[in-house]
């Protein structure tokens, strides 16, 4: 067994990495390097309780901090490592320190991708990925003033969610066609996109930031069709996978650290999970079913197998995708992985505010999205797990209840 | 501050003090109580924070929303006293409360 690990990337993967590397018996040196200021934390509150202001900041940390004392790893803040010397295998961190290891996690996650166009970098033009960010944006949330919103996925209309709840002004505008184009089926993207609009969002669908425009700060937002007045801004368009440091070592990336189904990147003693990872989804049915996630779900899960290759137990990785967003008082839920061209089987009227859309392929259920439907998320992500070919009639009926299709 | 006492399937007793406003699950992993994995954080989207609320305690608690008691289906070795401790908060009413955990979360 290897004597020293060292662990890149103190988020929801490297803590999860930790506490299943003593769980499964490794008694050697851990270290676990994070380049934020705060102990490892979970971020899907960020754009929910903790920008409504519901949730003390503490109450994000995944860990309370006699538990890295307890586990004997050495978490180290403030600490960013730069660069990873495979053949003498070092960490080099921004600190000039040198650190070895036997085998390396990088859980690096993802960082939020920056909109390339003019003005940009305007005071008032706000991210959302971190702690910091969110308390930059919070004490914009005053009741009249008025947001732009750039990007209706997840991120940006749970923002506009909690943004209309405190009585602003909203805008989202979302280039595509629909909302949450990339992770839900149009019949989802209709329901969620009503729902925003009975609640005051005003909702521009195939509209795109061209730039943004101001003297000290941000003032408005120019699009094709018009111009829009802005007290701030919030871009919500996605991430980029933080694998320049495996690249730079000669490590195989293609968005995302490219990894197999036990973890393991092109270096034998080199491992990564979670955002920052290109993997291979037994879920997945196409481009050779590799495809990178953004979810904690996939974090934990991938972290608890990378614990284990590097312990020298590898085991397949074969869990069902899960995901969930809230947005007002409904819940989506989804489990599994959709593409394009399943059949659609809806379940229940989405104007009772509840309602399921299963995902099917050969028969059996490719993935489930669930709103305020908490038995056909739940026997959906069964069912997927299982393979089962379920009878689509039955799947469809609302009055057969879902315990009697498992 | 409310005492809760959590006994882990193996009898091992925890006797921690929980602010009021947080969760039962939160009191638990914030005091190292070993048995709640609670993958989604309290997002009631996971059912990894399952506990056996002590008979004594059970009409002293808010009844299980459709949403939980969905998600407990997600649970092993459901019982009427299993609840999700995410969906439990803590007030100063449920001082010495007892809970235990499962032998497993998955
Ligand atoms: C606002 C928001 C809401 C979300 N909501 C949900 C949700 O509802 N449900 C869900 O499933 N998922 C949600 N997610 C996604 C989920 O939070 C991520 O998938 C998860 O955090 C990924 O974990 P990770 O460990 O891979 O990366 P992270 O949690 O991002 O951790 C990576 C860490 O590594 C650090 N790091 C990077 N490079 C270095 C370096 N060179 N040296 C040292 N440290 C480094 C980073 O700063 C970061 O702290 C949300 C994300 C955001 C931002
Ligand atoms: S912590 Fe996930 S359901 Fe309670």
């Amino acid at each position: 067994m290897t004597d020293s690990i060292v662990i890149i990337g103190a988020g929801q993967a490297g803590v999860q990495a930790v506490a299943s590397l003593r769980a499964e018996g490794f008694t050697g040196k851990l270290t676990l390097l994070g380049d934020e200021p705060f102990p490892p934390y979970q971020r899907p509150p960020l754009s929910k309780a903790y920008l409504a202001g519901d949730f003390a900041r503490e109450r994000l940390f995944l860990k309370p901090g006699a538990f890295f004392a307890e586990a004997d790893c050495n978490l180290r803040l403030n600490t960013k490592a730069l660069h990873v010397d495979r053949d003498a295998h070092l960490v080099h961190l921004e600190n000039h320190e040198a650190l070895s290891y036997g085998k390396l996690l990088l859980t690096t996650g993802a960082r939020v991708r920056l909109i390339p166009v003019a003005g940009h970098d305007l005071p008032g033009v706000h991210y959302l990925r971190g702690i910091e960010d969110v308390d930059l944006l919070r004490p914009n949330l005053v009741a009249g003033k008025r947001v732009v919103i750039v990007g209706g996925g997840y991120i940006g209309l749970e923002v506009a969610a909690v943004a209309a709840k405190h009585g602003l002004e909203v805008t989202v505008l979302e280039a595509a066609s629909r909302v949450m184009e990339r992770a839900v089926s149009p019949l989802v993207s209709k329901f969620y996109e009503q729902e925003h609009v009975r609640h005051g969002v005003h909702l521009m669908l195939g509209a795109a930031a061209k730039h943004f425009e101001g003297h000290a700060r941000v003032e408005r937002v120019i699009t094709e069709q018009g111009s829009l007045e802005a007290d701030f801004v919030l871009v919500g368009i996605g991430v980029v996978p933080n694998d320049e440091i495996a690249g730079a070592s000669g490590l195989t990336v293609a968005n995302g650290i490219v990894v197999d189904e036990f973890t393991r990147t092109s270096d034998p003693d080199i491992f990564a999970a979670g955002d920052c990872t290109n993997h291979p989804n037994f879920y997945y049915a196409r481009d050779n079913g590799r495809v990178r996630l953004e979810s904690v779900q996939n974090a934990i899960d991938q972290a608890k197998h990378a614990a284990l290759a590097m312990l020298g137990r590898p085991k397949t990785y074969r869990e069902v995708p899960w995901f969930w967003s809230d947005q007002y008082d409904l819940k989506l839920q989804i489990a599994g992985l959709a593409l394009p061209g399943d059949q659609i089987v809806p379940r229940g009227d989405p104007a009772s505010r509840k309602f399921a859309v299963f995902h099917l392929r050969a028969g059996k259920i490719s993935a489930v999205e669930a709103v305020n439907a908490a038995p056909e998320y739940i026997i959906g992500r069964k069912l997927i797990a299982e393979g089962k070919t379920v009878d689509t009639d039955a799947l469809g009926d609302p009055e057969i209840p879902m315990k009697s299709i498992a | 501050m409310p005492k809760i006492t959590y006994i882990e399937h193996n009898g091992k007793e925890h006797a921690v003090e929980v602010p009021a406003g947080w969760t039962v699950m939160e009191g638990a992993v914030k005091n190292r109580v070993p048995g709640i994995d609670a993958d989604c954080g309290g997002a009631c989207a996971c059912a990894t924070c399952h506990v056996y609320v002590d008979p004594a305690w059970k009409e002293k608690i808010p009844a299980r929303t459709e949403m939980e008691e969905s998600m407990l289906d997600f649970a092993l070795d459901v019982k009427p006293e299993s609840r999700l401790s995410c969906q439990i908060k803590v007030k100063p009413e449920l001082n010495g409360l007892i809970v235990r955990t499962p032998k497993s979360q998955h």
